[in-house]
């Protein structure tokens, strides 16, 4: 692919698309739009087939100077590749999920959509500071309207909540930013990569970072704009919103906070740690009473996001691959799971599980679908959570017990919650006759399903596809790391070996009489 | 004195008074009956004077070829850029003017007066003399004569009673305003003894005294006033409301631009060598207008209103770029300068356009519910604004806001830049306020009247400048502000 711009093909393909279904009618808005993610996605196997797996770290790297300040410079590694293409699979399904659902302003609605879907590729290949955030923070835009003009009832609340959560976590990141830009004299992320700020700068550099990546991860107590967001925003808006925009967040930590600023990360581990561990424990319970299903697979992305956020900052290459797994399969299964609410929101407009019950008995394909991203959220192995998940915990483990037994809790309690609400939702008698009338899956949400559900089983039973591009990347971070990792709790530590074997433990307890006993025999000798 | 060399610099204001005086007696000969072609007539003259300003924009002049009349006037790339900045406002605000007075706005006098285009020439005239005043006597010329222009202007719906108190609490408060920026270049004189720019500045070297600093901080109260940074800035809401909306536009833009460049020379030029003592002010200055512009607006159902206090909260991040202090802060407080011009410019065009049937202006956050729906166009534009004042990228305002902090953090001030901005989103809550209720609430549908094709023409211009298409302007105007902002800052 010597020479051909992928990267800004892949954003001009929804620009344009997005560009075109502004002035066009409904109907033909929605084929447009089908059309582009297809052509993205499609551009998106070619990006990773012809990834260069232990090739240069930064492939197919575009650079032209725009103007002061600006660079346009896109690049990827293997991180940003799964996330790009993590994007560019959710895309089409979003479209196809608003089908029907979505009858007024659709050309608006697609446009908003390929916006946001040139903004995400964007954030993720950007490789100048600058063009960073203007992606980062430009999706505020699209996703605010998203979920103003197309959300639900109290959707004006979540809307301004969401808008404004996010923009103030992102302004402090733009401020630390122009001193980083000031003091290293460049604005090219792989630079700073490299660069050694000081010691002292770098926690108010971390934490300003930090104020921006815990609101979009989101991390508690910075989560409630979440729960508001996905449960007013319509269905493809909360797959995005959970597959891709709370990737942000876990990118943001990944690719700035842990490089940028390795000794601030040790130092304020501590802070990650409390606040993952409280969200995981806290926010599962919450799940655990909500009545709203979209509100309780809310809840629950936070619990998975501490799992990521426990993971990243474990300082070790288990850690940080399960981080990324989690994040991968987290973006596929909360995905799939809104996917899930919506097919049967769009036939009962209620989100409400006392409303359903014995769905197993009318819906027997749509019931096997929710059960498989059930397991694939509580982790079930073969499924993508468990992998993710064991290799989070696993890095834990090494660098804090305490951690990985309070964010093991998480992994039971998800179990609790999730179990119950399929118990309620799948199972049981049919206690409404409407929810009982209610038709299976149409063609369309069977192409909509199939596909996640490939994914998440590609992703549990051979992970190797998924970890190989990342591993070169993940290693030269955590090299990264090493110098600055801190302490843990629960690494081994060598003892003194005995003089003696333990057998002859009794023999010296005997003390004394055993000396006197012995020496009288040699004496006797 | 050279005073071929003096007329030589002045043509452009020369040709605005000859050419205001032309269309007074042409205006006073043919009534209001001529007021559209005195009009046109005065957009022709302003193009004109700004076309005369681009050979001298585009090289960069600074340096002592660029005084006239013995000192008196300094007509450097500073001033050429505050005045090109200027004259394009006043066309938009003689552009929009028309449809407004021939709509039932105007009460029961229908159409445009004739002294309208008039007053907004001889303002310009007023506004060229202060961004290009190197003494306090030409400064306080200047200001004036803008002044007594805006006076008359903002009453200019004489059976108004809005109009008549709009145009009162202006007179009332710039002319106390006048008064204490008086009171303090008299200070100065008495303590330095000169009212030319160099010779403050040079009686103002080493240890300054408490009376000269008295002096100091008069003037910069003055000026505060005109250019409404808190806590001088009660009169705005009332007087933006209170105006004929092209006028609001006008104010909003004009004035402001020649009253910022007016502080911006005072303190670099004269209090230059006492940085320290005006500096903290002025960050107080910035501060509270970004914090109270906010805070201030977020209760507001007018719209005018609203946009009045978004221009204190605009003038806070344009002081942030003054409070910097250096070349570097000097630049991008043009640069910030020029595009809130076109970003207000664009948001009093749109509110012009919210007609009903019958001509009637709507100007009320009830009036706009649901414009998405009704008014598309003019929605989408508001859209682009209101994000655009808010600082989200990729909008233009991003751009500005941008340069502005980046030059605060390189210079230093990062725990000040990281309050400027934290309280910048303050001010995001009600831009997207607008933008919740054209979108997202149901329409209301008052709406409907058309628009005339000289509002289309200026809202789209405005738009595509502050759409992401507007960064392909931002090389040449760095460099622009750039040339401009170092004229400032020529070694003494």
């Amino acid at each position: 692919m010597e020479g051909l711009p992928i990267l800004s093909l892949m954003m001009l393909v929804p620009l344009a698309g997005g560009l075109t279904c502004l002035f066009s009618p409904a109907g033909a808005a929605r084929w447009i739009a089908l059309g582009a993610t297809l052509v993205t996605f499609l551009l998106g196997v070619v990006l990773w087939s012809s990834y260069e797996i232990g090739g240069p770290q930064w492939q197919f790297t575009e650079r032209a100077d725009l103007f002061a300040g600006f660079s346009w410079a896109l690049g990827i590694d293997g991180i940003a590749l799964l996330l790009i293409m993590l994007s560019v699979f959710l895309m089409p399904i979003c479209i196809l999920a608003s089908w029907d659902a979505i009858e007024k302003r659709v050309g608006e609605y697609m446009a908003a959509f390929l916006f946001m879907e040139v903004l995400m590729i964007g954030t993720f290949a950007a490789q100048d500071l600058f063009l960073f955030y203007v992606f980062f923070e430009a999706g505020l835009i699209p996703m605010y309207l998203i979920i103003g003009v197309w959300g639900g009832d109290n959707r004006i609340y979540a809307s301004y909540k969401f808008f404004l959560y996010t923009l103030l976590g992102s302004v402090l990141m733009l401020i630390a930013m122009f001193w980083m830009v000031a003091q290293a004299g460049t604005s090219d992320i792989p630079t700073l990569m490299e660069y050694g700020f000081p010691a002292g700068a770098q926690t108010w550099l971390w934490l300003a970072f930090f104020a921006s990546f815990a609101v979009k991860v989101p991390m508690w107590p910075l989560h409630t704009w979440l729960p508001d967001a996905h449960v007013q925003a319509p269905t493809a808006g909360s797959v995005i919103l959970a597959g891709v925009l709370l990737k942000l967040g876990g990118y943001g930590f990944i690719r700035f906070s842990l490089p940028m600023f390795p000794e601030a990360s040790a130092q304020l581990a501590w802070l990650v740690f409390a606040l993952s561990m409280v969200a995981v424990v806290y926010t599962s319970l919450v799940a655990l009473v909500q009545a709203d299903m979209k509100k309780l697979i809310a809840y629950s992305s936070v619990a998975h996001m501490a799992i990521v956020t426990v993971g990243l900052f474990a300082f070790n290459v288990q850690g940080l691959e399960g981080a990324m797994i989690v994040m991968l399969s987290h973006g596929l299964v909360s995905g799939a799971l809104f996917l899930c609410v919506g097919v049967i929101y769009d036939r009962l407009h209620t989100r409400e599980i006392a409303r359903y019950g014995g769905l197993a008995i009318n819906m027997p394909y749509y019931a096997l679908f929710f059960l498989l991203f059930t397991m694939a959220s509580i982790g079930l192995p073969g499924t993508s959570g468990f992998v993710g998940e064991f290799l989070s915990l696993a890095g834990i483990y090494q660098t804090s017990s305490l951690v990985a037994l309070v964010a093991t809790t998480g992994i039971i309690l998800g179990a609790a919650y999730m179990l119950y609400l399929y118990r309620r939702i799948a199972f049981g008698g049919q206690v409404n006759e409407d929810a009982a009338a209610m038709k299976d899956i149409t063609a369309r949400e069977w192409i909509m399903m199939t596909p996640i559900a490939a994914a998440v089983l590609w992703m549990g039973v051979y992970p190797e596809s998924f970890l190989a591009p990342m591993r070169a990347d993940i290693a030269a971070l955590d090299a990264r790391l090493a110098a600055a990792a801190p302490a843990s709790d629960a690494r081994l530590a060598p003892g003194t070996p005995r003089a003696e074997a333990a057998n002859a433990l009794e023999h010296h307890a005997t003390g004394h009489e055993g000396m006197d006993h012995s020496s009288a025999e040699e004496g006797a000798h | 004195m050279d005073f071929a060399h003096s007329f030589g610099l002045f043509i452009p204001e020369l040709l605005l008074s000859f050419s205001g005086l032309v269309l007074l007696l042409v205006a006073a000969w043919s009534g209001d009956k001529g007021a559209r072609q005195i009009a046109i007539g005065a957009v022709i003259v302003l193009f004109a004077a700004g076309f005369l300003l681009v050979p001298g924009l585009h090289t960069g002049t600074d340096g002592p070829a660029t005084l006239a009349f013995g000192g008196l006037l300094k007509v450097d790339s500073f001033a050429l850029f505050a005045k090109a900045l200027i004259y394009l406002s006043a066309i938009a605000a003689l552009m929009i003017a028309p449809a407004f007075f021939a709509g039932p706005a105007a009460g029961n006098e229908r159409g445009m007066r004739a002294e309208y285009p008039v007053l907004i020439l001889f303002s310009s005239v007023g506004m060229g003399l202060m961004v290009s005043a190197n003494d306090f006597m030409s400064l306080y010329l200047g200001l004036e004569l803008t002044s007594l222009t805006s006076y008359v202007l903002a009453a200019i719906l004489r059976r108004d009673t809005r109009s008549g108190e709009a145009g009162l609490k202006y007179f009332v408060l710039g002319a106390l305003a006048s008064g204490i920026l008086l009171y303090g270049a008299s200070l100065l004189y008495g303590f330095t003894g000169g009212t030319s720019f160099a010779a403050v500045r040079a009686g103002l070297s080493g240890e300054m005294g408490t009376g000269a600093l008295f002096g100091v901080v008069f003037v910069l109260a003055g000026l505060a006033f005109k250019i409404s940074a808190v806590p001088f800035h009660m009169w705005t809401p009332d007087v933006y409301e209170g105006a004929p909306t092209p006028v609001t536009a006008f104010f909003s833009a004009a004035p402001k631009v020649a009253a910022i460049g007016l502080t911006a020379r005072v303190a670099f030029e004269v209090f230059g060598s006492q940085v320290a003592a005006w500096q903290q002010i002025v960050m107080f200055m910035a501060l509270a207008s970004i914090i109270f512009g906010a805070l201030g607006a977020i209760g507001q159902e007018n719209l005018k209103r609203l946009l009045a206090y978004s221009s204190i909260n605009n003038v806070g991040f344009i002081l942030l770029g003054l409070a910097v202090a250096n070349a570097d802060g000097a630049a991008a407080m043009l640069v910030y300068l020029f595009i809130y011009v076109a970003m207000s410019i664009g948001s009093f065009v749109a509110l012009l356009m919210l007609r009903g049937e019958d001509g009637t202006l709507y100007e009320t956050f009830a009036d706009i519910r649901g414009l998405s729906v009704t008014r598309p166009a003019i929605a989408w534009a508001l859209l682009l604004f209101m994000f655009s004042l808010a600082g989200i990228p990729p909008l233009l305002g991003f751009y500005s806001k941008f340069v502005v902090f980046q030059a605060t953090i390189e210079a230093g001030l990062v725990a000040f830049g990281a309050i400027a901005i934290a309280a910048s989103v303050i001010g995001a809550f009600y831009y997207i306020k607008f933008v919740k209720v054209m979108f997202f609430d149901e329409p209301a549908g008052v709406v409907t009247g058309r628009s005339e094709t000289g509002h289309w023409v200026l809202l789209a211009l405005t738009a595509l400048i502050v759409s992401p298409l507007g960064y392909l302007i931002t090389p040449s105007l760095s460099d622009l502000a750039g040339k401009a902002a170092a004229s400032l800052f020529l070694p003494v």
